[in-house]
């Protein structure tokens, strides 16, 4: 008995044992390894061939000179023998043995006074000029090589000839064309991957905030403010959008001629600005009146508004000036384009900045309003608006669902897209609203942190490389599509990274300031601002980096940047090409490693 | 004027960090809150102003329900109520001077601090109260640059732009050596009598009781033990504050 506990651990052990090789077995299947195919001679030389192509990057080419030796040969022998002319043999010569042949028989060619070590092809040529390869020689020291060659089946009675060509360099290196390409493209590559981890950075900063747990889980709202926030902000885009477009037709009516659109331009912040610093005093030191808050709360959406138009005549007159430009300035034209892009950028934005200030306000509007109720009325009639507020906001949620839903898929039914999710939304709105106690604070933020993890990690799974065809479709081959595809995917990476260096922050600087009366956004900018700069700096180095090494991945799908050149070189089999990329990119990579980590001990 | 009634908190996990405490302050006391640490101090002074969320009683401030304020109400509460704390929870990386403007955060309109703009007068207050805790000279370092005593002095600089009513400090010396701590309750003491500051001290050692408490309360397992002078403080009344084994040292 004693014996047996031994035996069966060496058995266990065995058993593992042959798991282990089962396991690597089926592996190696699956994976096809074939050590044959790397003792392949044939194979053997490819990869020398590749290695030593790559060894050599195509930077430097010299001039080139050809130099061509022919001999006359006769195939198959005349009648009366055939004996090869004298040839010059002070420069370069080839001699032929025997100096005539059957087709398909083997010659001896022998060469002369070449250059040392210089190579290239032998060809046969026959009376009808066409250049036939027959093999390639390689002088030696002495500038001499002696090689086997076959003669092809072309049985003339006329002379024919062989003929050597060499290329040698002459005079000084020059950068070759593949550098020139290659410089143009990592420089594009660079300013994409610095155009995508921009823009990624603008938006990944406010998001990672939301997938922040610490800064969320105390965000909380009754039943009331939750519903109608969710009729309220939906309506406030509509009008945001409404507002903008409004501003945009009032703005270019006003701008048809330069000194309207300049007075626009000065008398809108002449008014908005001193409205704006009325409207929002430094200090409140006093709690003001509730009058006094209307009144404040009006003078700053109308100072918004014109905020909103004074932004279109900028972003217009920012359009024709740089349209005025562009022309003029000779080879920095692309400084007029940019400026011209620029209002072009902002008055795209103007429509999404209003939308979402005035969904804000209707927001804030929105959490006040319900928060009042909730505080300031009795139970029963609590409970019953937050009975039908949230039916209401069930429903119009479900029927925004069902209307995008039906963007993608066309169902084109008025009761799958309207009718059933209203009577369904609006049930769970109901449902909800009569087993929550209308007073009750329930964890929006928790809710929106789980929403904002989510998305991060569906789009993060999501490769840059797939986003790149998407934008490909939509804006067209080039490095643009490689920088929308860049962008989405920095966002995604980037707020996950971001946020959980804002869940690590310390507690305690948050808690003296909230305890202070800061609010929120205070409280954010005070405490939490001040601890992330540093990781959120060397991160978003580091996202550079990643996007210069995706930018080589995402050229392959036609996302611009040096990976098209790349993939090209490498589908034509020069390597030599392809090495040169490479080495440009792995150079870009390594200061951009030096560069970060000298930024990251400054901003520490 | 401070009015506790019946405060309890049970914490998430389960524990019972307050057990119906009910105390009241007058203005301008110094009361000094002792206990083992784990006794509840730290959450009683959090519930006062709501940094933690009482889960039963009522606390009146002025006449006000602080447990029942909304957000915005506690805004206008908080704002007279400075706050010190035992590991100072200073912005490290930012300027003495911004750490101690941050104590206007109550005030000022949250739209233009969110771009770092605070009123002339507050950049003079701020070098006012920097002064008063002696280190003006050091508004443009940056705060983790500070020795331990001079951070707490930006802590009380920071609780005094608030122009308190009350200050809540939290074991204020306890990682501070003792020659250092007694300049740290000196400068309180001084807040207390000259500005008429009311302030409620956690505090570890006993004689800083003494020396500059009027009143003390004492919590055992989060159960109010003891409320009454620090001279009241005998051999058995110390045992039952901090348990049989407790050595009275000093
Ligand atoms: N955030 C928290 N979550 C759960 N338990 C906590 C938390 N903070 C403190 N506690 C517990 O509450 C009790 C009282 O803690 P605390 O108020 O910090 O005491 P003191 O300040 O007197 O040392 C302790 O048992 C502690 O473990
Ligand atoms: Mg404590």
């Amino acid at each position: 008995m004693k014996n047996l506990k031994p035996i069966l651990r060496s058995l266990g052990i065995g058993l593992a044992v042959i798991a282990v090789i089962i396991i690597y077995a089926f592996g190696f299947q699956v994976t096809k390894v074939n050590l044959d195919e790397t003792r392949n001679p044939r194979r053997q030389q490819q990869l020398t061939r590749i290695l030593r192509a790559l060894a050599k990057p195509d930077l430097l080419t010299y001039e080139k000179e050809e130099v061509i030796v022919t001999q006359q040969f006769m195939v198959p022998c005349p009648d009366g023998g055939f004996t090869t002319p004298d040839v010059d043999r002070s420069g370069p010569y080839i001699t032929i043995e025997p100096a005539c042949a059957d087709p398909r028989s083997m010659v001896t060619v022998k060469g002369f006074n070449f250059q040392p070590n210089s190579s290239g092809p032998i060809a046969f040529i026959p009376t009808s000029q066409v250049n036939l390869g027959v093999g390639d020689f390689e002088a030696d020291a002495n500038g001499e090589f002696t090689t086997e060659i076959r003669i092809p089946a072309r049985p003339d009675s006329a002379v024919q000839t062989i003929r050597t060509i060499t290329r040698t360099n002459v005079g000084a290196p020059k950068i070759s064309k593949t550098a020139v390409d290659t410089w143009d493209k990592i420089v594009e590559t660079v300013f994409l991957a610095l155009l995508a981890t921009t823009l990624g950075t603008l938006f990944a900063i406010p998001l990672s905030f939301i997938a922040a747990k610490n800064l969320m889980k105390d965000v909380k709202s009754p039943l009331i403010s939750i519903a109608l926030n969710l009729l309220l902000i939906p309506l406030g885009i509509f009008v945001g959008i409404q507002l903008s477009n409004y501003g945009s037709q009032i703005a270019d009516l006003i701008s048809r001629s330069v000194v309207g659109n300049i007075a626009g331009l000065v008398i809108a912040p002449a008014i908005a600005v001193p409205l704006v610093r009325w409207a929002l005093p430094q200090a409140e030191l006093t709690r003001p009146s509730p009058k006094t808050r209307i009144l404040r709360t009006l003078g700053l959406i109308v100072s918004v508004l014109i905020g909103i138009l004074g932004l279109q005549f900028l972003a217009k007159i920012v359009i024709q000036l740089g349209d005025f430009l562009a022309p003029k300035l000779g080879s920095f034209t692309f400084l007029g384009t940019f400026i011209s892009d620029m209002g072009d950028i902002l008055g795209m934005s103007i429509v999404v900045i209003t939308a979402a200030l005035a969904a804000g306000i209707f927001s804030s509007i929105g959490d006040r309003t319900g928060k009042l109720i909730t505080s300031h009325v009795n139970k029963p009639a609590a409970k019953a608006l937050s009975m039908l507020l949230s039916m209401l906001a069930g429903a119009l949620l479900a029927v925004l669902v069902m209307q995008s839903l039906n963007w993608f898929y066309e169902f084109d039914n008025l009761a799958v897209t309207i009718y059933w999710p209203a009577v369904i939304g609006g049930a769970i709105g109901l449902v909800t609203s009569v087993r929550m106690a209308p007073k009750d604070d329930l964890p929006v933020g928790i809710v929106l942190y789980y929403i904002a993890r989510t998305v991060f990690n569906a789009l993060r799974s999501i490769e840059a490389l797939v986003w790149v065809i998407v934008f490909v479709v939509w804006v067209g081959i080039g490095p643009f599509a490689g920088v929308l595809a860049l962008s989405l995917h920095t966002i995604a990476a980037l707020a996950k990274l971001y946020s959980e260096q804002v869940e690590s922050i310390l507690p305690g600087p948050m808690e003296a300031v909230t305890a202070t009366g800061a609010n929120r956004l205070q409280s954010i900018v005070y405490a939490v601002v001040p601890q992330i700069i540093p990781p959120y700096i060397s991160f978003t180095m580091y996202r550079w980096d990643i996007n210069v090494r995706m930018s080589t991945i995402i050229g392959f799908a036609g996302g611009g940047g040096i990976g098209f050149l790349l993939y090209q070189n490498i589908n034509l089999l020069n390597y030599r090409g392809a090495s040169l990329q490479m080495l440009a990119i792995a150079l870009v990579v390594a200061s951009m490693d030096y560069l970060s980590s000298r930024l990251r001990e400054k901003a520490i | 004027m401070l009015k506790v009634q019946n405060l309890t908190k049970q914490y998430e996990g389960g524990v019972q960090a307050l057990r119906d405490v009910s105390f009241e302050v007058p203005k301008g006391q110094f009361l000094a809150v002792i206990g083992l640490s784990g006794s509840g101090k730290s959450t009683l002074l959090r519930c006062i102003n709501r940094l933690v969320e009482p889960t039963g009683g009522k606390i009146f401030w002025n006449d006000v329900d602080v447990t029942a304020a909304s957000e915005e109400d506690m805004r206008f509460i908080r704002r007279k109520i400075g706050m010190v704390f035992q590991h100072f929870n200073l912005v490290a990386r930012s300027s003495v001077l911004t750490n101690v403007l941050a104590g206007r955060l109550g005030y000022v309109n949250p739209f233009w601090s969110l771009i770092n703009k605070f009123p002339k007068s507050d950049y003079d207050k701020a070098m006012h109260e920097l002064g008063r805790v002696s280190i003006a000279d050091k508004a443009q370092y940056r705060a983790d640059e500070l020795s331990g005593g001079q951070q707490q002095r930006v802590g009380i600089a920071r609780a005094m732009m608030q122009d308190p009513e009350m200050i809540l400090a939290d074991e204020p010396v306890a990682s501070l050596d003792p020659v250092l701590a007694h300049s740290i309750m000196a400068y309180l003491e001084q807040i207390n009598q000259e500005e008429g500051v009311t302030v409620l001290c956690s505090l570890h050692f006993l004689d800083l009781v003494h020396r500059y408490a009027d009143r003390v309360i004492a919590l055992n397992e989060g159960r109010l033990v003891f409320d009454g002078l620090p001279q009241e403080i005998d051999d058995q009344k110390f045992k039952d504050i901090y348990g049989r084994d407790a050595e009275r040292v000093g």
